[in-house]
């Protein structure tokens, strides 16, 4: 559970957390598709630590290295089977490159769920849910959203209560084979399931009675405004793909193994 | 004309064997404070969902009979169109909250009905401030305590600015000191904005003092229907197993013994005044 | 016999439940744990089965200390009901319910059938025997919860907000039915927030506010205690507070039942026709 926790929101307001969400997703986007474009070493490691000052400006760095580390399993995998695999693919040599190469792979993984991290730790379930409803996305889907989002901790809260009540009556999760193990967990997800039908009648009823559908185009008690600090942000993220493009095209990166080679 | 107007209403739910509702034939005037009361099953909530259109457009039956509310006739309108006239608290706090905010909660009607921004905030504001939770406006519903989510809730239905208000056992989680400040606010609402209230209770000791209208069902059908202090004193509100209030089954035990406190008391407070009286009289 | 030693719990969260409680129960006891939501009363009872283990202090169930046995040994002795049933109802039929709790325990087939039988027509759901749980009312379900706990007969039983949700007559047989098992010798704990539940059946009390008791004694008194009341978030019964207003009539206060009312009135009147 701890990885999950280096993707929660936490309230704080940080120049960061107060940017427009659709703006801080293009950013997220244009961070992924660079990290795609190139895989050579140099550029990918530019990408690892021109972030870290966002994540400083968002005072998430505890949470951050929390995902960091929850990534860092997965890294090795991914570090590991390109390695070996490239490695045979090459019949048996080793070069310096090989290595490089897989390094880079993996610092893009890591890029990746670094950008993501940082987006979801900075903005709130309910920017999200109104960038949605603001980029158009039918109404329906948004408060699907919203409203999973909002009973996610009560739905924790119970399944902790269902297992205490089957606990008292005996239930030991723990023991037994793994076959019985299984089996005892329909204890335990059969009255949430049975909850969770409840429940949603109930929001059903409540949605109906307040006006749910009177309109087919609603409003909204909030509105996303784009501010100076998203234009700073948007302009950013242009001039990083100009860059980048650019990049791509004309300028030969040296990889690290030729470097040292030579 | 009363606000609430019913002419023999029979519901059976849809796979129902029998009706839930039978000839129920009542009438509320504008303003008043009902409480709606009787043994569990015995067609409460099933009345409740006929004010506001759940019956018969999301609970699908057979309903027979004639019911207007606020002029409209309930069968005729859709839900939403009613929603704007009746407003209804349900029981589970947690399960009519669904913003991650309070404020948002508390808009999502008046959003459905397409306001304008601005007019949203403003009766956001009243709404909040006239239950008392203004200060609770950009908490999580989560983090509240029962009592505070149930006045967010009639907050975001008195945000519609109804005419009546129906409250279906709106206590039933809290606590009994969290339970007397909701009736507060409800009895509040009912004297300050004229606000038509039908509280389905079970908690008559609590709630009995703000009332001027009972109406007692059992299977089905409703079997007493008037002033507090008669509907409660009825030898038939015992039978049917309503827990009357504490007070007036007081009076009526005094009474067996010949200890008359002439008036039907149906508060503590009341039951108070009429025993000093009756004890300092030599 | 339950002794809870100078206890404290802090949830993972941080929040402090129990700071600082003592409280022993004797067996064959009915005692009522109350308070408003958020006092700890259920984390509090939860302790006695296990489910919870204090962060400091502890607690002994019968001479055992529940930090060194399991949940399931200590749940064979100490029954917990649960506030909704639906928490706990998932089988096809009412007697594959009632019969989960004695299969954990490990009873064998005839008694374990015994057992359904005798649950069954204790909890008067006989007509239920092969009924699914979901399809039955409320407080039917209610029914199947608490006969599922009392089947495999344990010596405590501990009912938290049993009458939520439930309508007077209902609570008046619960009511019947709770002070019945612990007149047959059942240690009866009840956590409840409802003061006119517990005025009419009288056990001890004991009353929880922050994560501390801060009383514990008889009914009459405690709840008639206008500060202790309201400082635990409750209301006095209706009768006491008919009696707090006249005391200076010079009636006593500690009334908390209509017929204990009629009583003290008819002396009164008596006294004062001399």
């Amino acid at each position: 559970m701890s990885m999950f926790s280096g993707f929660q929101f936490r309230k704080i307001s940080t120049p960061v957390h107060n940017l427009d969400p659709r703006i801080k997703f293009i950013f997220v986007i244009i961070i992924f598709a660079i990290a795609i474009m190139f895989s050579e070493l140099p550029v990918l490691i530019i990408l690892f630590f021109a972030q870290i000052p966002i994540v400083l400006a968002a005072r998430v760095q505890k949470e951050w290295i929390r995902s960091m580390r929850g990534a860092a399993f997965l890294a090795a995998i991914i570090f590991a089977t390109n390695f070996i695999f490239s490695y045979i693919y090459s019949g048996y040599i080793f070069t310096p490159w090989l290595l490089e190469n897989a390094i880079a792979l993996t610092l893009r993984f890591v890029v990746l769920v670094e950008s993501f991290s940082v987006f979801f730790l900075t903005t709130s379930p309910d920017h999200l849910g109104l960038a949605l409803e603001q980029s158009h996305v039918p109404y329906e889907f948004c408060f699907a959203f919203t409203t999973a989002v909002r009973f996610v901790p009560v739905l924790a809260e119970e399944a902790q209560t269902i297992m205490d009540a089957q606990k008292a009556r005996g239930l030991e999760l723990e023991k037994g084979n793994f076959m019985k193990r299984i089996r005892n967990y329909i204890p335990i997800l059969i009255p949430l399931i049975v909850s969770a039908i409840r429940r949603s009648l109930e929001l059903a009823e409540a949605m109906e009675s307040r006006a749910w559908g009177a309109i087919k185009k609603r409003t909204n008690l909030y509105e996303l405004k784009v501010k100076k600090g998203d234009y700073i942000l948007l302009m950013l993220t242009v001039a990083i793909v100009i860059v980048a493009i650019y990049v791509r095209l004309y300028v030969p990166i040296p990889s690290f193994s030729s470097v040292f080679a030579s | 004309m009363p606000i609430i107007e019913t002419e023999g209403l029979t519901y059976t739910y849809q796979g129902g064997i029998k009706p839930s509702i039978r000839d129920v034939s009542i009438k509320v005037e504008e303003g008043e404070f009902v409480i709606l009361t009787g043994p569990s099953g015995c067609g409460k909530t099933t009345l409740c969902r006929c004010f506001n259109g759940l019956i018969p457009h999301f609970y699908t039956g057979t309903l027979k009979g004639t019911i207007s509310v606020a002029g409209l006739n309930v069968i005729e309108h859709k839900i939403h169109e009613l929603a704007r006239h009746v407003g209804f608290v349900f029981q589970n706090p947690e399960n009519q909250l669904f913003a991650l905010s309070v404020e948002k909660d508390v808009a999502f009607a008046l959003e459905n009905l397409g306001m304008p921004r601005e007019d949203i905030q403003g009766k956001v504001e009243w709404a909040l401030k006239n239950v008392g939770a203004y200060a609770l406006r950009e908490r999580a519903p989560h983090e509240l305590s029962g009592g505070q989510q149930q006045r967010v809730a009639i907050a975001s239905v008195l945000a519609m600015q109804p005419a009546v208000m129906v409250l279906d056992e709106p206590t039933s989680f809290l606590d009994p000191l969290g339970a007397k400040k909701i009736f507060e606010v409800i009895a509040e609402l009912n004297k300050k904005l004229d606000i038509t209230v039908i509280l389905v209770e079970h908690r008559l000791d609590l709630a009995a003092k703000y009332v001027d209208h009972v109406i007692i069902m059992d299977e089905g059908k409703v079997i007493l229907d008037g002033e507090p202090r008669d509907v409660f004193n009825s030898d038939q509100a015992r039978l049917v197993g309503v827990g009357i209030p504490k007070a007036t089954r007081l009076f009526q035990i005094l009474k067996e013994d010949g200890f008359n406190l002439k008036k039907i008391p149906v508060s503590s407070d009341n039951a108070a005044e009429l025993l000093r009286g009756v004890l300092s009289h030599d | 016999m339950i002794e809870v030693k100078d206890i404290y719990y802090t949830f993972p969260n941080r929040v402090q439940a129990l700071k600082g409680v003592s409280l022993t129960i004797s067996d064959g006891e009915f005692i009522a744990i109350m308070g408003q939501n958020g006092a700890g009363k259920t984390t509090l009872v939860k302790q006695f089965n296990g489910l919870l283990k204090p962060t400091k202090g502890e607690v002994v169930v019968d001479g055992i200390n529940t930090r060194e046995t399991s949940v399931a040994k200590l749940a064979r002795n100490v029954g917990f009901v649960f506030q909704n049933p639906d928490h706990q109802l998932f089988c096809e039929s009412v007697e594959e319910e009632i019969a989960f709790g004695l299969r954990n325990f490990g009873f064998e087939k005839n008694l374990e059938k015994k057992r359904v039988d005798w649950a069954l027509n204790l909890l008067d759901l006989a007509q239920y025997r092969k009924t699914s749980p979901f399809l039955l009312s409320g407080g039917e379900r209610k029914r199947v919860a608490l006969a599922s706990v009392l089947a495999w007969d344990p010596k405590t039983v501990v009912l938290d907000e049993p009458t939520i949700g439930q309508d007077h007559q209902q609570k008046e047989k619960l009511r019947q039915f709770i002070v019945q098992l612990n007149s047959q010798g059942k240690t009866v704990v009840v956590v409840t927030h409802d003061v006119e539940f517990v005025a009419e059946s009288n056990p001890r009390v004991v009353l929880m506010t922050g994560g501390k008791i801060i009383a514990d004694g008889i009914a009459e008194e405690i709840l008639t205690n206008e500060k202790l009341v309201t400082k635990a978030s409750l209301v006095p019964p209706q009768i006491s507070q008919i009696f707090l207003q006249l005391a200076d009539l010079g009636l006593p206060t500690n009334v908390i039942d209509i017929y204990q009312a009629r009583d003290v009135l008819s002396k009164y009147m008596e006294a004062k026709h001399k």
